[in-house]
């Protein structure tokens, strides 16, 4: 076991798998020589090789078409996008290629590739590098969409992106990279994807999150439990394919949800779960749904803190559901 | 001035004051050599790392530093990063993170000015590692095609972050990869400033008389940092960093002024004086301004707020009531 920061246990999945299977390819800008501007990749390039640690043009369109044809051809490339603000020179590769090359040739080829990409605001990052825009590409059939909020599932998931036959866009929270340690194992280990978890049981109202809101709504959590109402907090972890039973176990449970996401409110993720509970559990639910996420507005700067879903607003949400 | 501004960008930001900022250490002769040579209607559209183009072409200071905190006179609200200024009046276009997304756009620019026969053209800059992004493809491919009169500074500082130009392309030059897109393409020492300013000139007469774009590769090197976040020790060889220092190219400039007995210390005294009161006072004036106000989240989202918007900034405001002030749990995170 390691005492591990989230941004540490990226690297230790890479290093690990990277160990045990040849195939695997890191490529992306700065990822080599310099580690990766959050040094996600530090130390790799000097491990394995320039040939197996790239650092490319600056071309996200490229990264990732580069990635497709070395997938097909015998490779495991996990490319990485330097912030997911920036993917979307490589939309266009991603959703028409990536994601329905399976599809389109009727399983004649497959892409298996892990998209390792930064997400997320509570950084200072102003407009740019602080967007969480999983519901494009949760929209997007073909590819899964996994992101983790801890350093044990972080790796444990990350490898089991490496091993998965199908693409994988891996969002990492980046305001957690260094703001939280977990215990790692050495060792190769995988947390199945497609399996959320509960990180906090409760009988009153169920939180439901994944990647850098876990932890906030785990302190909205402790914000009610002197006001009366006991949370249980549900981590994701894996958008697409959706971990239906474990939200609708716990909805049953409560009859009382809250869904707490950075992302901007209309059409984020959160309006799918909200329509799969209302589907499949209207008659547990005891209070309706509430959302807390993103303004309608493109994401601020100087205002980020005002913007982002924080403890005290999650709090807020959770007494209107428990006192409707 | 651009020199100093820098110097003060860093300092505010190692001292805490903003949160990041982008130096531009060693560009100087570019920014300024192409500045000159536009007129005022000229359109500009710049990278993160022309400030001596912004204050070449009269942006206020002030207004500039209330970019770097992000505050209630800055011209956007505090919703960008430090060093993403705009200017509409100057016809200084809002700068973008997203790399070489504006070269496209000011080959759009231009075109309309063509379409409208007027006399404006436009320029734009962009990094090494700008040139392999498809908005400068396209930028090029659609000048070439379209003849407009644009003008594209490629400012090779020979790095993108940590990647070095020869990852960058398996060109000699970047200037060489004009002739794929029809147009002529010139390789300048980014250093001397009145090669940078001729090369402009010519090219800015090109695009004025209708003869079409022409792309401009300013070879320099990044004295700096890339950014205040990061550490060009991991990857820069010192002895070539200190090789180039020695081309600084305003002590280059100055040696020339001085031989040509244009120039003495006791002017630069002056002149040095003069600029840093300015730049003091400018400091301290936008340091005092206040955040933006919450409202202005919700502004210039839409022309007009939807339903939607309305009903958030009310929520928010209520929430405001109830809660009082909003604790600022963000960090300043190395980017
Ligand atoms: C589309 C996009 N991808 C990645 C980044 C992250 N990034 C910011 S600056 C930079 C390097 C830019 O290098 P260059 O174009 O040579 O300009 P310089 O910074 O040297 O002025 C990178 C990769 C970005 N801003 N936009």
């Amino acid at each position: 076991m390691a005492n591990l920061t989230l941004v540490q246990a990226v690297r230790d999945a890479l290093m690990t798998e990277m160990a045990l299977d040849p195939t695997i390819v890191l490529m992306g800008e700065d990822v080599g020589l310099n580690g990766g501007v959050f040094r996600a990749t530090e130390g790799l390039q000097k491990e394995f090789g320039e040939e197996r640690v790239m650092d490319t043009p600056l071309a996200e369109s490229g990264i990732i078409g580069l990635a497709l044809g070395m997938a097909l051809n015998g490779m495991r490339p996990v490319p990485e996008i330097q912030f997911m603000d920036f993917i979307y020179p490589a939309f266009d590769q991603i959703v028409s290629e990536v994601a329905k090359l399976r599809y389109r040739s009727g399983g004649d080829f497959k892409c298996p590739m892990v998209i390792r990409t930064p997400y997320g605001g509570g950084i200072k990052g102003g407009h740019y590098h602080s967007q969480s825009t999983e519901a494009y590409f949760a929209h997007t059939a073909g590819l899964k969409v996994v992101i983790p909020s801890n350093p044990y599932d972080t790796k444990g998931l990350l490898i089991a992106a490496m091993r998965d036959e199908d693409p994988v866009l891996f969002m990492e929270p980046k305001r957690l990279y260094r703001s939280l340690k977990g215990e790692v194992p050495e060792e190769a280990y995988t947390v199945e994807i497609g399996k959320a978890q509960v990180v906090r049981p409760g009988s009153d109202v169920t939180l439901i999150a994944w990647g850098a809101m876990v932890p906030v709504c785990l302190k909205a959590a402790e914000l009610c439990e002197p006001r009366g109402a006991d949370c249980e907090v549900i981590d994701l972890r894996t958008l697409v394919p959706l971990d239906e039973e474990t939200i609708l176990e716990s909805v049953r449970k409560t009859g009382r949800v809250v869904i707490v996401h950075e992302a901007q409110k209309t059409c984020g993720f959160g309006a799918e779960i909200s329509a799969l509970i209302s589907e499949k559990a209207i008659l547990s639910l005891e209070a309706p749904i509430i959302r807390v996420a993103g303004l309608d507005t493109p994401f601020p700067y100087t205002l980020e803190h005002i913007y982002l879903p924080d403890p005290e607003r999650v709090a807020l949400a959770v007494g209107k559901v428990k006192n409707f | 001035m651009t020199r100093f501004f820098d110097e003060r960008g860093m300092l505010l930001q190692r001292q805490g004051r903003i949160g990041f900022y982008v130096p531009s250490f060693g560009q100087e002769a570019i920014q300024i050599g192409t500045a000159n040579a536009l007129k005022a209607g000229d359109w500009v559209f710049p990278s993160y790392r022309e400030p001596g183009v912004f204050i070449s072409r009269g942006a206020s200071l002030f207004k500039m530093l209330c970019n770097l905190w992000g505050n209630r006179s800055d011209v956007c609200k505090g919703r960008q990063m430090p060093n993403h200024y705009s200017f509409a009046d100057l016809k200084l276009f809002s700068v973008s993170s997203p790399i070489s997304t504006q070269v496209i756009q000011a080959v759009g620019a231009s075109l309309a000015s063509k379409l409208r026969k007027e006399k404006d053209i436009a320029i734009t800059y962009f990094g090494d590692g700008g040139t392999s992004e498809n908005d400068f493809h396209t930028g090029l491919t659609f000048a070439g095609a379209m003849k407009t009169p644009t003008v594209f500074i490629c400012t090779n500082n020979q790095f993108a972050i940590s990647v070095p130009t020869s990852k960058q392309t398996g060109a000699a030059r970047m200037a060489d990869k004009a002739i794929g897109y029809g147009m002529p393409g010139i390789a300048v020492d980014g250093n001397d400033v009145l090669a940078v300013y001729k090369a402009t000139q010519e090219a800015v007469d090109r695009a004025r008389n209708g003869e079409g774009p022409t792309l401009i590769e300013c070879v320099t090197f990044r004295m700096g940092p890339h950014s205040s976040s990061d550490d060009p020790t991991r990857y820069r060889d010192q002895a070539l960093y200190e090789a180039w220092l020695k081309r600084d190219p305003i002590q280059r400039f100055r040696q020339y002024l001085e031989s040509k007995k244009l120039w003495d210390q006791k002017q630069q005294d002056i002149l040095e004086k003069e600029l840093k009161a300015t730049l003091a006072d400018a400091v301290e004036k936008a340091e005092a301004e206040p955040a933006p106000s919450i409202e202005t989240l919700f502004e210039d989202v839409y022309s007009e707020m939807t339903p939607q918007l309305l009903e958030q900034k009310a929520a928010l405001e209520m929430e405001q009531e109830l809660r009082g002030k909003f604790e600022n749990t963000s960090e300043a995170f190395p980017l």
